[in-house]
């Protein structure tokens, strides 16, 4: 049963990404007229439109373009760049590792702490903790990403000059030095899904905490820490499995920025990099990985509130 | 009517916040000191009398730029909210009241694009894409269309199923008839407090992509390229890049208050329209 329904959502994955496969190839083949010109400009020469035409693959119609592209990426071959003329999953490799590693210290921080602050929040529900947790999740919703880390920029690196302003990491690096280079970019990530994060888990807590179970248990005289463990916890643990993997989805969105701001040799930056270049097979392997990522934690997301909830872990 | 005393204080900050920028942007050429790209002194001059926020990273004066970045990223955000909002608002409605096919193939359209972050969305588009305002207004509004869309559909498919929308169909209205003079003004209450939320996310979006360098091109700039501009003289100690950032953040806060107001008073008077 519950088997089942998880196999069911995988494939339900898979069925999305092809779909969002299509979606990026399409993406990059909707400019009217002619890709080749697009990208080398007015002043192109015959010779080398044909030679990209020819490279670009230009001359098969779509699908057939599509389905080779697709072929290549199921056997992990993404093709080269057209720019530098390189392996892009050579390329590609080191730097989603460094990514990964940035979002992961970041998430590491973060989402103890949200669920933390989040539990504080409902504990002094409607007092001035409570109210300076909203009032930080408005601005941090308002909040660019690059406000926060060039803040962090300016006092950190420049003022107090505790930590590097710009990122560099390479490998066979020590540990602790790439921590400390990470330190900011990772900062500033925390502060952009740590007040959503907060938000959304007390919104969950305090959802549980006014149902009719919750209070029957106060009325029999369960101390408060034995109803938020037996009562509360339980069944807040659904959504709040949700409430992580939206934000982590949204760490994302924020590592593209971040990076660019930390010159930080990772995927978001590589992306922007390319998008700049109008590297148009880079632009959708990258694109691709940032897809899979973002769905495959929904799906996590979707899998956790499965076998979170008893009623489906213990079917009738 | 509207009590000015009545207004809590934090939807007064905002509301005079959002009105002195929409001013700066509607006034730009009358009230800013400098010329936009005039080149009135040193690289980075701190804060002076002749130069209230300084100057840039090419000696234009700051105050003078980000007069101008008001108008350049209101006029962008506000045609690509408006953008959004007709599409996803129109075919919301459409999908909800001929449901059938055209909502199934529109949702689960909807659906595919939610399905990746509308960051790299965007990005995989403009990568292709000429650099233009028009480019960029379309790429927006249309990939935030999607949120309205999924907004405008849930409202919608709720006051179909109304009796006076049933008397409207079964006096033989036609399906724009009942767009327009049935749902739309019964569904403006939940979309216009959407609105706000709307803006401020096209407004980010804009300064993330100009920050990015795919958005407005120079010599034009918006406040996210400007602080594209001046990024460099972080490291220098030099704070002129944070300048647009904070105001960035300031537009969005101010907006978001007095969105929260709106939804506050509009809910609290039981389907009022506000």
């Amino acid at each position: 049963m519950i088997l089942k329904l998880i196999a069911q959502r995988i494939a339900l994955g898979i069925v999305l990404l092809l779909a969002v496969s299509v979606l990026i190839f399409a993406g990059t083949q909707i400019l009217p007229g002619d890709v080749a010109q697009a990208i080398l400009g007015q002043s192109a020469t015959p010779e080398s439109l044909a030679n990209l035409r020819e490279q670009l693959g230009l001359n098969d119609p779509a699908y057939v373009r599509y389905f080779h592209w697709l072929g290549g990426v199921l056997t992990g071959d993404l093709g080269t760049a057209m720019s530098s003329g390189q392996d892009i999953a050579t390329s590609i490799k080191g730097r989603l590792w460094n990514t990964l590693f940035l979002a992961f210290w970041a998430a590491i921080v973060a989402v103890p702490l949200a669920i933390i602050l989040g539990l504080i929040a409902v504990r002094y529900r409607n007092g001035w903790v409570d109210k300076l947790i909203s009032g930080l999740a408005l601005a941090s919703t308002s909040f660019p990403e690059f406000f926060i880390g060039y803040v962090l920029v300016y006092f950190f690196a420049v003022k107090w000059q505790i930590f590097p302003g710009i990122s560099t990491v390479y490998d066979g690096m020590p540990f602790g030095e790439r921590m400390q280079a990470i330190a900011l970019p990772a900062t500033s990530l925390t502060l952009v899904v740590l007040a959503h994060m907060m938000r959304m888990t007390r919104a969950a807590i305090l959802n549980v905490m006014q149902s009719a179970y919750v209070e029957t248990a106060e009325l029999k005289g369960l101390s408060a820490f034995n109803v938020i463990r037996k009562h509360a916890f339980p069944n807040a643990i659904a959504p709040i499995i949700n409430v992580v993997m939206l934000n982590l989805a949204y760490l994302i969105v924020g590592v593209v920025v971040v990076e660019v701001i930390f010159v930080y040799p990772g995927m978001g930056q590589y992306l922007v990099d390319h998008v700049t270049k109008r590297d148009v097979p880079v632009v959708q392997a990258v694109g691709l990985i940032f897809a899979a990522v973002y769905i495959s934690l929904n799906i996590i997301a979707d899998i956790g509130a499965i076998v979170a909830n008893p009623r489906l872990r213990h079917p009738k | 009517m509207l009590d000015i005393r009545r207004i809590p204080i934090p939807a007064l900050i905002g509301l005079v916040l959002t009105a002195l920028f929409v001013l700066a942007a509607i006034f730009a050429p009358w009230i800013s000191p400098h010329d936009n790209a005039e080149i009135v002194g040193d690289v980075w001059e701190p804060m002076s009398a002749a130069h209230w926020l300084g100057t840039d990273n090419l000696g234009r004066d700051l105050l003078s730029r980000m007069i101008h970045g008001a108008r350049i990223t209101l006029f962008i955000a506000v045609l690509a909210t408006a953008l959004s909002f007709s599409l996803g608002a129109i075919l919301g409605f459409s999908a909800a009241v001929f449901g059938g096919w055209f909502d199934t193939i529109l949702s689960r359209l909807v659906d595919l694009l939610m399905s990746i972050p509308t960051l790299i969305m965007g990005l995989v588009v403009l990568s292709v894409l000429p650099t233009n305002l028009v480019t960029l207004i379309l790429v927006m509004g249309i990939l935030d269309s999607t949120r309205v869309y999924r907004l405008s559909r849930a409202v919608a498919v709720d006051i179909n199923v109304m009796d006076y929308v049933e008397a409207a169909k079964l006096r033989g209205e036609g399906s724009a008839w009942i767009i327009f003079r049935e749902i739309l003004p019964n569904a403006l209450s939940p979309l216009v407090s959407e609105l706000g939320l709307r803006f401020i996310y096209a407004v980010l979006f804009l300064s993330t992509l100009s920050f990015l360098g795919l958005g407005v091109q120079p010599p034009d700039a918006d406040w996210g390229g400007m602080v594209k501009e001046n990024k460099d003289g972080i490291v220098f100690g030099i704070a002129a890049a944070l300048i647009p950032a904070g105001a960035i953040a300031a537009l969005a806060i101010s907006v978001n208050l007095v969105a929260d107001w709106i939804l506050n008073r509009t809910t609290s008077l039981k389907g009022g329209r506000g």
